[in-house]
């Protein structure tokens, strides 16, 4: 270790020290005064962005720059990623201050707990070893499993968060055995090193291929693809609707990063074991996902199978094996947590006084209640559908396009059959606020704060799709 | 060379039968005690590789601490197995046909490839006589690995704010003693000293 | 055939020289905790069996080896007998790293420090499970206590001697004790006074003795984890709680108090005496005292209440530790204390 490297981590140490410094500053606060954690938790958010943002000062290149022992990189893609993060958690902050007072959950643990489970995401995101790979997604998991079973007097949140954590856990073991296999075929742990020795010794080697196996096993968990995505629907019911904002947001860019580091950059030479097994996993999570999310009658478990299907989008990207797929793939689950954000956004907005508006009948009427609200969800749920102009439209779009350019054509049409159906679910909620009476009439409000950032979001949504030009061309860059 | 087989042989038996008998015995404090069993022998393997600092702290973390609490837990909360076990039989045809799929497909996939890469390796060089297990682990992971060393050292500071968050709360109406009250109560407050007279007895 | 005979020939010498002797320093422990107690209590002790009551140790033994050993009803039979067995090991096992004098120990490990704390944390087993196999109230009491006690205080244990580890630079219990070398001023006790006194209070809560022994706590449950077991048995366990105060007891003595070290090395004026030569009386002296101690603590300090006992153990010690382990680094770091090898 020496200083440089530690200018290389700085993003990551800056959390962490301030995650510390949080814990012991919240001994300090008040009860009454619990917004200066807020505040303080917001401020870490953007010092992590700037410092990010300004790069390495010693290095200006943009070439992939290794630190502790190879254990840690910082590349254009990892910094990409980590600084939609933080946005995604600081949109994620302002919308559960809200719903943290009104369901007493509003303690300064909520908030250490996040920013752990950032460090963990910007961990794996930046992760060169197959240790650290393990140690970000335990740290971002183990993060994400308490804030589930933080509503520690729900029986239905106490539930999910034993079944995330059952689940999670056995896909942390799948991976761990998978590792280790490729460990014994290899000889090394480090991602360059890995995908040398493939290179060297040939791709015919069993127990590599059994090692990738119970790896992308484990990636599918923990993107929550089909046939392992029993554990989405009942962890985004039962979680409290920030903290499904948050499973459906950051750990998705991470998992991102993680698919890429270890199928990529270290199994890359195994790609033609990996596409068939991705191409399965991201065609039966399409098919699944969006037929299953028609017959929900929650909202929140209809958004998680909306999840799973955009996540059999990200697969078809990454399944291409091109940089173009990758760079689609990237853009696709940027944008993709960008609208869940807002969408369970919505879903916080309409939850007041310890009751949280999970059923799609709490949103018949919502155009009365309050016009402008349901317009913005409108706008969230068309760009979730792919409706052109928004951005999810041309997150579709790229993907298809990837797949289209190795020559599968017949995938990006079944891709388009299943995303045609899923629209209609989509359109029900739009047609529930717009032309349904609704049960309740009383007007909802939030915090000024709270309405501001939830608008940005919904018109960012907008905004990305009009001119994505920018975003694109970063994403494509990163490979 | 012998000698070292025998040992080796031994303790992987042993380990193998243990964790067979771990999922298999009915009583889960046997159960715990097994498992127990497979940790000791696993360690015995690697003093076998010269391992001997990991082989310590396997025994010292799992043996020592982790079991100790699973005993405890189990001792404490009486788990009723036989409904535990309930619906093991009805589901086992379905459980047996999953795992034989997964089994066939397992094959399939080795007998395709049928190569297992262990001849890219050397056979490793015996270790030196003054190699030091210990201090090798204490070098390596100071140096090569402090990254994660750091990292895992989070992940432990992660759950205990976790436990602590899911656990602590502040009920009301709870009595409980407040230690500090306790440790400053002074013999001034609680006894009093009264001259009287001893009934019975003369003065002198 | 060559290989069977050296096996054998280690084994006697084993047992000559630290089975044997071990148990008839416990055998006299006992003795001498009966006449310690009772001076300190203004009693007599034991003195009709042989002159003074010297043969009362072996009267015991005898007693204990003839009585019948009882079953309880519904006990789990295998567990029940194994138990003993399991207390009885490790703390034997422990003294195969534990250094008597220069070169005077059976393995000399590097990771020696690690090794006792491993083997002497598998002895919670045998009382864990004496007291679940008993099927009875008070001994699963007892042995739930023991053991949550024990948990706590290897975390004390274990960090006070971190604090050692950062000074001598070595987990090897002779080179710990070399790296006290130089006189009184220079064994660890002086810079780790707190680890030190951690070190013995957290030693006695290990093996349940006086004032931390409610796992016994015969005034509430009778006689905790063993309160079903009689005869050899019972010895047994009688014989492992001694072995391990006397570990403890040598343990004090090499990682704060310089082991086989001379407390006179420095004083020059002394010329080349024996005393200022490192020796293994010495190191018995020492431990001597140390066993001394704990009897000391038994007729002073009445018994601890069991929150009473985690709070200090959790909320006291553990902190203390932590900081002085950053203190001894810091010793270390201005040179303040010379780092050993």
């Amino acid at each position: 270790m020496n200083w440089q490297d530690l200018q290389v981590a700085a993003p990551e140490i800056i959390v962490l020290l301030m995650a510390c410094g949080l814990l012991i500053l919240d001994l300090f606060v008040s009860e009454q005064r619990r917004g200066l954690i807020h505040l303080v938790s917001l401020l870490i958010l953007a010092l992590a962005a700037i410092i990010t943002l300004r790069g390495i000062p010693a290095i200006d290149a943009v070439t992939p720059v290794m630190a502790f022992g190879d254990t840690y990189v910082r590349d254009s893609m990892g910094d990409l990623l980590k600084v939609f993060a933080y946005l995604l958690m600081a949109m994620m902050l302002i919308y559960s201050r809200h719903y943290l007072r009104q369901f007493d959950m509003y303690r300064s643990e909520y908030y250490a707990l996040a920013l752990f489970a950032l460090l963990g995401a910007m961990v794996l995101i930046s992760a060169a070893s197959m240790i650290t790979i393990y140690l970000g997604l335990e740290l971002m998991s183990l993060s994400l499993y308490a804030m589930v079973a933080l509503k520690r007097d729900d029986k239905v949140a106490t539930e999910a968060a034993m079944k995330y954590f059952i689940l999670g856990s056995m896909a942390s073991g799948m991976l761990l055995y998978g590792m280790s296999m490729i460990y014994g075929a290899t000889g090394s742990l480090q991602i360059h090193e890995i995908s040398q020795a493939i290179a060297n010794q040939g791709s015919d080697n069993m127990i590599l291929l059994l090692g990738l196996v119970f790896t992308v096993v484990a990636l599918a968990f923990k993107f929550g693809l089909v046939p392992f995505h029993m554990w989405v629907p009942d962890v985004y019911q039962g979680a409290p609707a920030p903290v499904t904002l948050f499973i459906s947001s950051v750990p998705k860019l991470a998992a991102f990063a993680m698919t890429i580091r270890l199928l990529q950059d270290s199994l890359g030479g195994l790609h033609g074991d990996w596409q068939g097994m991705l191409l399965m996993v991201g065609v039966l999570s399409i098919a699944l996902g969006n037929l299953a999310a028609l017959a929900q009658s929650n909202i929140k478990r209809m958004l998680a199978y909306s999840t799973i299907a955009h996540m059999g989008f990200v697969m078809l990207g990454l399944l291409s094996g091109t940089p173009e797929g990758y760079g689609a793939s990237m853009f696709y689950v940027i944008t993709y947590a960008l609208m869940s954000a807002g969408a369970f956004g919505v879903v916080i907005f309409m939850s007041s006084k310890g009751i949280e508006a999970d059923n799609l009948d709490d949103y018949k009427g919502l155009n009365q209640r309050n016009p402008w609200f349901a317009a913005m969800f409108a706008l969230l749920l068309l760009s979730l559908a792919g409706v052109p102009v928004l951005v999810g439209f041309f997150a579709k779009w790229l993907v298809l396009q990837a797949v289209v350019n190795v020559g599968m054509t017949w995938l990006a049409l079944v891709a388009v059959i299943f995303s045609v159906i899923g629209a209609f679910y989509y359109l029900r909620v739009i047609k529930l606020m717009y032309f349904d009476k609704a049960d309740i009439e009383t007007p909802i409000s939030a915090p000024s704060d709270f309405r501001a950032v939830l608008t940005g979001n919904a018109l960012l949504v907008l905004v990305l799709g009009i001119f994505s030009g920018p975003l694109i061309a970063a994403c494509m860059a990163a490979f | 060379m012998l000698i070292q087989e025998i040992i080796f042989y031994a303790f992987s038996i042993i380990m193998i039968v243990a964790a067979t008998l771990v999922i298999s015995v009915r009583n889960p404090v046997y159960s715990v005690l097994y498992l127990i069993l497979t940790f000791f022998s696993a360690a015995a393997l690697w003093i076998l590789l010269g391992a001997e600092f990991l082989a310590i702290i396997l025994v010292l973390v799992y043996v020592g601490a982790v079991m100790v609490l699973f005993l405890f837990v189990l001792m404490m909360l009486n788990v009723d197995l036989s409904r535990v076990n309930e619906g093991f039989v009805k589901n086992l045809p379905l459980g047996l046909l999953v795992a034989a799929i997964m089994l066939a497909e397992i094959l399939v996939v080795l007998w395709y490839k049928g190569r297992t890469g262990i001849e890219d390796f050397p056979i490793p060089e015996p270790l030196s006589a003054d190699y030091s297990n210990t201090a090798e682990i204490g070098q390596r992971l100071f140096t090569q690995y402090l990254w994660p060393f750091e990292l895992a050292g989070i992940v432990l500071l992660v759950a205990i704010v976790a436990a602590i968050a899911l656990t602590m709360r502040k009920r009301e109406g709870v009595k409980t003693q407040s230690i500090p009250k306790q440790v400053q109560a002074d013999k001034r407050d609680r006894v009093k000293l009264i001259d009287m007279p001893v009934e019975g007895v003369e003065d002198k | 055939m060559d290989m069977i005979l050296e096996f054998a020939w280690l084994l006697i010498r084993i047992v000559l020289f630290t089975f044997l002797p071990l148990i008839l320093l416990v055998a006299y422990y006992t003795y001498a905790e009966r006449r310690v107690l009772g001076a300190m209590q203004s009693r007599i002790g034991p003195n009709r069996v042989g002159p003074i009551g010297l043969f009362q140790p072996f009267a015991d033994v005898i007693k204990l080896l003839l009585k019948e050993i009882i079953l309880p009803a519904n006990a789990n039979r295998f567990l029940f007998f194994i138990a003993p067995v399991l207390a009885i090991g490790p703390a034997f096992a422990v003294w195969a790293v534990v250094p008597m004098g220069e070169g005077m120990v059976w393995a000399n490990l590097d990771a020696g420090v690690i090794y006792i704390l491993a083997v002497g944390s598998i002895g919670v087993y045998g009382i864990i499970l004496a007291g679940w196999a008993s099927n009875s109230k008070y001994a699963l009491l007892g042995a739930m206590r023991a053991a949550a006690q024990m948990v706590s205080y290897e975390i004390a244990l274990g960090f006070s001697l971190v604090g050692v580890l950062v000074l001598a630079g070595s987990l090897n219990l002779s080179a710990i004790v070399h790296a006290q070398a130089g006189g009184m001023a220079d064994w660890y006790w002086l810079p780790l006074l707190p680890l030190f006194i951690i070190f013995i209070i957290s030693g006695l809560a290990e093996t349940n003795r006086a004032p931390f022994d409610v796992a016994e706590g015969e005034s509430e449950i009778v006689a905790g984890f063993h309160v079903e077991y009689s005869g050899a048995t019972f010895a047994v366990f009688f014989l492992a709680e001694y072995a391990n105060m006397i570990l403890i007891a040598a343990l004090t003595a090499i990682f704060f108090f310089g082991g086989w070290l001379s407390p006179f090395e420095g004083w020059t004026f002394l010329g080349d005496s024996w005393l200022r030569e490192p020796s293994i009386f010495w190191m018995l002296g020492k431990l001597a005292f140390f066993m001394f101690n704990f009897l000391w603590f038994r007729a002073t300090f009445p018994r601890y209440r069991y929150d009473q006992i985690m709070r200090l153990g959790w909320k006291v010690f553990i902190p203390i530790c932590m900081v002085w382990v950053l203190v001894a680094a810091v010793m270390v770091f201005t040179g303040l204390v010379v780092r050993g090898a």
